[in-house]
């Protein structure tokens, strides 16, 4: 095995163009890229793992709890990663992006852009750099609430642990005051982008979801209340390392939540935003009222929807949330929100199909359960800076169809025809749940090593 | 061992040496016997010093004192040499007062904890057999043909074993499947049978048809199993098995109500797709053409439904079927009734679709009553639908959805395990093959063996053929890292693997039963026989041991209690209590690096040693810390019960159960049992763990100072 794992990988066009290489190369390093490497990576294949952001984890690294079992999503992290640590079969580059594709099924040549992150490996993790640094950045991994210095950790389990700057927010070399106090020479703030070449066998498209820009929701209220945020500031306001340690409250004003109302289909299966079911949306409030349950034994969910979905075993997840009397539901949709100025809260007008009535409900906080869009759609909507994935579909897919076709439907999901050497995994195929993406990512990383196997028997 | 040559590294780097004396803490080393360095930062450049003291042959064990060891892997990893690491960062620096007597005290002991973790650890040799690479598929259907087919397509050899007189399963009886792609609007053909072909023609697949495994038994790399064919028994050996033996419509005896058993032209939608399949669309009453179908979907949450819980499929399967209606008869009507229409993801486009068909009433409603007239009409009288508050149907045919029970839920083995812990999967309650199913769906509770498709959870086809070949990576993979004597998920690469000084075995089989993952069988003396490829290397069995037998050549009940036994208790002060913390490795251990991630404090009273998992606890450990003077012990393990958190799956339970022994014990000692505390801690709760540690540390002070201190 050593033998075979020393030689596909090299930035060296010229070596052995006819060899077949035994890597696998995976575009996005949340649960699906993670888990098509390491599962790819423990059958004896090399696995590389190309991830835009500075850390790996992607979605579910910015998850308080999974649904059904209310587990955080990094035990299971911690695990994959320590999988990672421990073999060297798997590299990963972070803060990079795909630009091309290039070669055949058995022998792609991708060229991967890797932007600066101004801190290199000496990087400890001692946070001095951050205790002097004059800059101020939105804390991106927060959705906006809160800010971090523009020397920064991701988050405090961040994987690789390795700070980065925002070159955005910093003045890089006019300042440099970090530069004096990293006692370890781990700041270089003329650190430029540099492009790699790596040659691999297969190919997996793993770049995930980002949560549909609820702005672009007319009737909602989003961007115009404070107090109506998306079901992904929730679960950042729900967690212990979030911007509000956990607690939650009115973004507007601080104050704790008394009641809560939950808005499914928040842009999903409405043709005008996503023409799909976002899938994980309906256990998503379900799992979040329970948060706010947990905070404050007085407070109230209610949960406008057309219809709760909660499939198969998620049914008893259902069952036991909803058997909360704190927790009630109504099916049907939302006709405005308005704000209440004498008392500050919100104002939800609704209908209600099964008793053919209109209602009107107050509450403190709305919270959008906002849909997952594809990573690979060419719209650009949620204020962070995101570039990677619109690259990869910009560029990438025109040439990747000159070395095997990678399609995209017209909702910018992957076409579910297996490409011969591309294959792709996890939310790039569809909005799934975290415990679906892990299997068919699972799926294909087999599928990755069956090309390997077509192209080295070809 | 005693003549082995330490080298202790002491970091001073990331404020380290501003919490604590580290020339104190190298001197201590020295004293120890050991090889003492330091340096302002060894993950960097020093690093060099420590490959260059073993590559010499002064060090042959390394005791790094710096960050945690979920820090800098890579870079410690030090060829020719154990390596220990002493975490002076995360959890003594960054998490405790500096400069003050007790963080140097903590910082002292967890050295002298390592130093003596190093001395007695020995490298783990692996065991290495002769492995056979094939796989076995159990089960031909959708997911069986296509776990097949992925493992043979990467050059392993496949024996796939159906009952069936051919492959395909359920599959090959239905008319359509749901659609695949985009647009996602019409019903696609089904494809099994193509597959089914393929494989038949690849040369290193065995099929075995109306054929049943008997037996299985081994280990992983090297499974002996008995298929029973028509002609008779055949035995092969494989490397791994995938159980795709797929699912069982649900008993329908409660769906009696809508008249399933009673009316003749109320059937299920089974036997709708082998009617659709042969083109009828018929009254099974008199054989006149059906003309108003009703599909029926009873969702879990109805207290009367007859699943268990919510059709994954089928709110899909009625849509399909309505479709099959308007296809086979175009002036046929088809209704469905709903409580929530369950098409997620992409399906939606369908639901949608189907909603453009005038002849298909898809409405929320419920049916309240179901009667028949004289030439079998079915009367059916309906509320809440679009049709008003109440209405009356009469109907040629209602198709009542069936439920898909995993075969695996009845008890009945496919597998035939010759296993001491029973013959099939650990199941969950919904019959499910047991595993942390959300982040490690596919490891089962048996080693080498992952189930796939329905048999797994409840799917669709697309689904299915998807995770077969999920579930033969995992098969592939498992010969793979049992032909290299290393552990699978989730301490990947593990070659250690626990021994068994028989001698003193009383055979208790205690470990036997308590091995989450049935690694153990008895021999004839009924003494305990270690499959080691089974192992997962948990030391749960360590822990179950009442005589201490069971040890790994680097995790042992004698390593833990030395280093127990190296912490210096004070004396007669009050004030300076110690608590001993075994804390579990993959969550409560992060968890307190994430505590002085953020800078949280918690008491420096408490000695944290971390352990594979919380169910590895010997409890002659905590008759160890109580007899050696600590005043108090703190489990912190995983989550346990039904949203159990542990990765061993059954660790944190057991060791509840053993807690209650302990108690007992600690009152023969007459030791009130408040000084033993188990605490559930999950890797997030970091930000609480300062008050409950505290909290701990308060309670034990309360109780007041170890009696037996100083004996």
């Amino acid at each position: 095995m050593a033998a075979q794992a020393q030689s596909p990988v090299s930035a060296d066009r010229s070596a052995g163009a006819a060899e077949v290489s035994r890597a696998i190369l995976i575009v996005g390093g949340g649960i699906a890229g993670i888990t098509a490497a390491v599962e790819a990576a423990e059958a004896g294949y090399e696995s590389i793992i190309i991830e835009k952001e500075p850390y790996l984890g992607g979605r579910v690294a910015q998850l308080y709890k999974y649904f059904p079992k209310l587990c955080p999503p990094y035990c299971g992290l911690e695990i994959n990663f320590r999988r990672i640590k421990d073999n060297p079969k798997i590299r990963f580059f972070t803060m990079a992006q795909v630009e091309t594709v290039g070669g055949a099924p058995g022998n792609f040549e991708v060229r991967v852009l890797i932007r600066p992150r101004y801190v290199n490996d000496r990087c400890t993790a001692c946070n001095a750099c951050v205790a002097v640094c004059p800059a101020e950045r939105p804390d991106a991994f927060n959705f906006g609430l809160g800010k971090t210095k523009a020397i920064y950790r991701p988050h405090d389990m961040a994987f690789p642990m390795k700070y980065a700057i925002d070159d955005d927010a910093c003045s890089l070399s006019e300042c440099a005051r970090c530069v004096e106090v990293c006692e370890y020479g781990a700041i270089d703030l003329k650190m430029e982008p540099r492009a790699i070449v790596l040659r691999a066998g297969a190919i997996i498209i793993a770049t995930g979801w980002k949560p549909y820009d609820a702005s672009r929701i007319d009737n909602l209220g989003f961007g115009k209340y404070a107090d109506v945020i998306t079901n992904v500031m929730m679960e950042r306001m729900a967690a212990p390392n979030g911007p509000t340690h956990g607690r939650i409250v009115r973004p507007s004003d601080g104050a704790p939540v008394e009641s809560a109302a939950f808005v499914q289909c928040a842009g999903s299966r409405d043709q005008n935003h996503l023409g799909y079911c976002s899938t994980i949306c309906c256990l998503a409030s379900l799992k979040q009222a329970v948060y706010l349950r947990e905070r404050n034994p007085n407070a109230h969910a209610h949960i406008f929807y057309i219809d709760l979905r909660t499939p198969g075993t998620y049914e008893f997840f259902a069952k036991k949330v909803l058997s909360d009397p704190f927790v009630t539901v109504q099916k049907g949709k939302i006709a405005k929100v308005a704000l209440d100025p004498q008392s500050g809260r919100l104002v939800v007008e609704a209908e209600d199909i099964l008793s053919a009535r209109k209602t009107n409900l107050k509450v403190d906080l709305l919270v959008l359960a906002t849909g997952m869009e594809s990573s690979l759609s060419e719209s650009r909507n949620n204020g962070a800076r995101r570039p990677g994935s619109e690259s990869l579909r910009r560029e990438t897919a025109p040439s990747a169809l000159q070395a095997g076709p990678f399609r995209v439907d017209q909702d910018w999901f992957a076409g579910a025809e297996p490409q011969d050497g591309i294959f792709a995994a996890g939310c790039a195929r569809g909005p799934f749940d975290v415990a679906t993406s892990v299997q068919d990512a699972t799926a294909a990383a087999a599928m990755a090593i069956e090309a390997l196997a077509r192209a080295a028997g070809s | 061992m005693a003549s082995k040559k330490l080298g202790a590294y002491i970091c001073s780097g990331c404020v380290i040496a501003d919490a604590v004396d580290t020339e104190q803490l190298a001197a201590a080393a020295s004293q120890a016997g050991c090889l003492a360095r330091k340096s302002p930062a060894f993950c960097l450049e020093d690093a060099r010093l420590i490959r260059d003291d073993v590559a010499q042959g002064a060090v042959e064990a390394v005791v790094i004192a710096a960050c945690s060891p979920r820090v800098n892997t890579d870079v410690f990893r030090i060829p020719g040499a154990t390596v220990e690491r002493v975490n002076l960062r995360e959890q003594v620096a960054w998490s405790h007062p500096p400069n003050h007597p007790e963080t140097q005290d903590l910082a002292a002991d967890y050295l002298r904890m390592g130093i003596e973790r190093a001395r007695r650890v020995a490298r783990p040799e692996p065991y290495v057999q002769a492995n056979t690479r094939a796989v076995l598929v159990v089960g031909g259907g959708v997911a069986g043909v296509s776990a097949a087919l992925s493992a043979a397509r990467c050059g392993f050899r496949v024996v796939i074993v159906e009952r069936q007189s051919e492959l395909g399963g359920w599959a090959s009886h239905f008319y359509r499947q749901f659609p695949k792609r985009f647009p996602y609007q019409a019903p696609q053909e089904i494809t099994v049978a193509d597959q089914a072909r393929q494989l038949g023609a690849l040369p290193n697949v065995t099929i075995h048809l109306s054929s049943k495994v008997e037996s299985a038994e081994g280990e992983p790399g090297q499974f002996k199993v008995v298929v029973r064919t028509a002609e008779g028994t055949i035995e092969d050996t494989v490397g791994a098995i995938v159980a795709a033996t797929g699912w069982q419509p649900t008993a329908t005896a409660k769906c009696e109500r809508y008249g399933l058993g009673v009316y003749p032209n109320v059937t299920t939608s089974l036997e709708f797709e082998g009617m659709a399949k042969r083109g009828e669309l018929i009254r099974p009453s008199d054989r006149r053409p059906a003309r108003r179908v009703l599909f029926l979907l009873c969702d879990g949450r109805d207290d009367d439904a007859h699943l268990p819980y919510g059709g994954n499929v089928s709110s899909l399967v009625a849509l399909k079927q309505a479709l099959y209606v308007r296809e086979l008869r175009p002036d046929a009507l088809a209704y469905v009734f709903y409580g929530d229409m369950q098409t997620p993801g992409q399906y939606e486009y369908f639901y949608r679709s189907v909603q453009g068909d005038p002849g298909v009433l898809l409405s929320q409603g419920q049916v309240e009553r179901v009667a028949e007239d004289r030439e079998h009409n079915l009367i059916v009288e309906v509320s809440d639908t679009a049709l008003g508050p109440g209405a009356t149907l009469e109907i040629d045919l209602i198709v009542l959805a069936a439920g898909m029970t995993p075969s695996t839920a009845d008890g009945e083995s496919a597998l035939g395990l010759r296993y001491l812990q029973g013959e099939g999967l650990p199941v969950t309650k919904f019959g499910f093959a047991d595993s942390n199913f959300v982040c490690f769906p596919y490891e089962t509770r048996r080693t080498g063996i992952y189930s796939a498709g329905a048999a797994r959870q409840a799917m669709d086809m697309a689904a299915a053929a998807r995770d077969g070949r999920a579930a033969a990576l995992k098969a592939m993979q498992s010969i793979e890292k049992s032909s290299a004597g290393q552990a699978v998920h989730p301490r990947v690469g593990d070659m250690s693997y626990p021994a068994f000084f028989m001698q003193k075995c009383t055979s208790c089989g205690r470990c036997t039963q308590e091995c989450p993952f049935g690694a153990l069988e008895l021999n004839e003396k009924r003494n305990p026989v270690l499959n080691p490829n089974r192992c997962r290397r948990c030391g749960i069995c360590m822990g179950a041991c009442p005589v201490q037998i069971i040890s790994f050549a680097d995790y042992s009940v004698d390593i833990l209690s030395t280093m127990i036994t190296s912490v210096e208790i004070p004396e007669g002060d009050a004030d300076k209590p110690r608590i001993l913390a075994l804390a579990c490795e993959n969550d409560a251990y992060p968890a307190l690096d994430m505590a002085g991630i953020n800078r949280l404090e918690y008491p420096a009273s408490i000695r944290v040693i971390p352990v594979r998992c919380i169910g590895s606890v010997n409890s002659v450990l905590i008759t160890d810390a109580v007899s050696r003077g600590f005043d108090g012990v703190a489990l912190l393990g995983c989550k346990s019960g039904e949203d159990y958190q542990c990765h061993f799956i059954q660790g944190s339970e057991l060791l509840e159960k053993r807690m209650a022994n302990m108690r007992e014990t600690l009152g023969r000692l007459m030791l009130e049992p408040e000084r033993v505390q188990v605490v559930e801690v999950a890797i997030s709760d970091y930000d609480k763990l300062p008050s409950v540690l505290a909290e701990l540390a308060e309670t034990i002070r309360q109780v007041g100072p170890n009696p037996m201190k100083g004996f």
